[in-house]
């Protein structure tokens, strides 16, 4: 087990690991949301060929969606990690003093 | 040729923003090499490229002639089932973003193999890693040579022959005088012209539907059927939707010409920054796909576009003629030709890359050649590289743009990527793995895609193949990732300070190591 030292390795390894979860969340988060599509797209083409309105088809609609989703979790990272990730990282390297 | 398009008949609009496209790129390319004087020049601009423009530069390395012509073809021909590369192709960035863009910047100098070898041993897994670069540049380079060859072809009345000649010419020129800064400028001018070209053709094809979608849609299905807005005859087996989209968006995170821009800006902070510009360009580009697709199967018809190319690569310059005549033709051909041109030259860059950085510096030389040196090697390579894409693109004339690319995209996927991300994340990641998951990941790949329908069926005209899948991601993603974990397991351990230093520097970046 690692023990916290000046050297702010702990910090580093508990920071490592909040990153890699909120990456791996985000990431299975995208994959669920496109495989989701694609197996509609693949199992269920009578759902995706309904029709909203005048031209509209529910697969079009979803598809549409799936570019917004990807933007809309791009930026939640990038907000996450401008905010949250960035501060971690400088009060490490201020109170770390490491000169390895 | 068709009787009421003038492509394939000589346009002095298309000639004209032809060569002002040519003078413009030139110019740039003597601009930068001037500025173009070490391997930290060559490769990564000298980590100058802010986050704005390295957006833009990511989004026109990425867009390629599959990307505007190929899916506006597949959408004015099957309709929804093109829109499944539409999606495909931008939900790899999230990926990117989150498990690659800032370990790699940190991690690594000029190629991804950096970030592989980094804690392992440099020879073996170098190798392993030129062999993945160079069979998804190459897959790549093909698609887009073959376009690049078809498209000047019918614009211009050339010889295919020539056009390839033509594009490789330039290529060579942007990246052996001009390095990664010439590349960059040319993707950012690119990127510029391509989204403004598709914005205004689509806007103008919304106008004639009242700028609503829906009344687009609606037309396209009173005039072809209900089908053409449900997924339909391209994904008869289900498993190869899913296979297919598995390569989109997992080999996005390996494609290494992408990767490599990432070492152009100046830090971690400024790689993530530039992921989110790309991927607001890239989702708008492919949001006006389903327009530019939908608008030429009503306004032009699938049955004009496959009587000018079979392939339907014509579809976005037909629409464009239909809307506003022949000079619009020429401005979107010549936005075509330079999105062509500035994917070539990424792809050049980042092949050139692993045949001097990789397998000559680290491999050959054992990290002791000069920067001097590696330079030369470096412009060397690049030469190669573009005589034999040229010699590719006249070899295999005739092939469908998209799907030469979703090959690509599989190798990547399954070649490059599991290692990647074992590398950065996997603290008992060890050399025999490393090997053992890319060389594993990119030759299961090539060989399924031998023995699928793709190659059987479509190209040898057998009656079946061995393997189902027209895509092998499915299979080799997983296995890539299986020979990584398990072979590593099996070898030694590595030191676990090694790993504390990895995850100080993923994070730290170099300063603070």
């Amino acid at each position: 087990m690692t023990t916290p030292t000046t050297d702010g390795s702990a910090a580093i390894r508990a920071l490592a690991q909040r990153r890699w979860r909120i990456a791996i969340t985000l990431t299975v988060v995208m994959v669920i949301i496109y495989f989701g599509f694609i197996s509609l797209v693949a199992f269920d083409k009578a759902l995706l060929g309904r029709r909203l309105g005048s031209g509209l088809s529910v697969g079009i609609l979803l598809g549409a969606l799936v570019i917004v989703s990807a933007w809309l979790l791009t930026w939640f990272y990038v907000r996450w990690a401008n905010t949250h990730y960035d501060a971690a990282l400088s009060a490490i390297e201020r109170g770390g003093g490491d000169t390895r | 040729m068709n009787a009421q398009t003038a492509i394939g008949q000589p346009n002095v609009v298309a000639m004209v923003f032809f060569f002002v496209i040519i003078a413009i790129t030139l110019g740039i390319t003597y601009w930068a090499a001037r500025r173009t004087r070490t391997t930290e020049h060559f490769y990564a601009a000298g980590r100058t490229v802010s986050p704005g423009q390295n957006g833009f530069a990511l989004a026109g390395d990425y867009m390629s002639a599959a990307s505007f012509l190929g899916i506006a073809g597949l959408v004015s021909t099957t309709g929804f089932d093109g829109l499944i590369y539409s999606t495909g192709w931008l939900v790899g960035w999230p990926v990117v973003l989150f498990l690659i863009a800032e370990p790699l910047r940190n991690l690594g100098k000029y190629t991804f193999a950096d970030v592989v070898a980094a804690r392992l041993r440099q020879a073996p897994v170098r190798i392993a890693a030129a062999i993945g670069t160079l069979a998804t540049v190459t897959f790549y380079l093909i698609a887009q040579m073959v376009g690049a060859g078809g498209l000047i072809k019918l614009m211009f009345g050339l010889s295919y022959e020539t056009a390839i000649v033509i594009v490789g010419a330039a290529m060579i020129a942007y990246v052996l005088f001009g390095g990664m800064l010439a590349t960059t400028w040319v993707q950012i001018v690119k990127a510029v012209l391509l989204l403004g070209g598709a914005f205004i053709l689509a806007m103008l094809v919304l106008a004639k539907f009242g700028f609503n979608p829906s009344r687009l849609f609606g037309a396209a299905a009173a005039k072809y059927g209900d089908a053409v807005l449900a997924p339909g005859k391209l994904v008869s087996n289900p498993w190869d939707a899913i296979s297919l989209g598995m390569a989109l968006m997992f080999g996005t995170a390996g494609l290494p010409h992408i990767l490599m821009r990432f070492y152009t800006v100046p830090d971690a902070r400024a790689a993530r920054t530039s992921v989110f510009y790309a991927t607001g360009l890239i989702g708008f580009f492919y949001l006006l796909t389903f327009v530019l697709g939908f608008g030429a199967m009503v306004l032009v018809g699938p049955d004009t576009i496959k009587g000018v190319d079979k392939g339907a690569n014509m579809a976005a310059p037909l629409l464009a003629e239909y809307i506003g005549g022949t000079p619009f033709l020429g401005f979107i051909a010549a936005v075509a030709f330079a999105t062509i041109l500035a994917v070539v030259a990424g792809l050049a860059l980042a092949g050139a890359s692993a045949l001097s950085h990789d397998l000559w510096v680290n491999v050959v030389r054992g990290g002791k050649a000069s920067g001097d040196e590696e330079l030369k090697v470096a412009r060397v390579a690049t030469v190669i590289l573009g005589v034999a894409a040229v010699i590719l693109g006249i070899t295999f004339k005739g092939q469908n743009v998209a799907f030469m690319v979703s090959l690509a995209f599989a190798i990547a996927a399954s070649g490059n990527f599991p290692a990647l991300v074992l590398a950065i994340f996997w603290r008992r990641f060890t050399t025999a793995g490393a090997v053992a998951s890319m060389l594993t990941g990119t030759l299961a790949t090539l060989v399924l895609i031998w023995l699928s329908p793709t190659i059987q069926v479509d190209v040898l005209h057998r009656a079946t193949a061995w393997f189902p899948l027209k895509n092998p991601a499915l299979v080799t993603i997983p296995l890539g990732f299986a020979m990584g974990i398990v072979v590593s397991l099996m070898s030694a351990r590595v030191a676990d300070d090694a790993f504390a230093h990895h995850e100080r520097r993923m994070h730290m970046g170099t300063t603070s190591a």
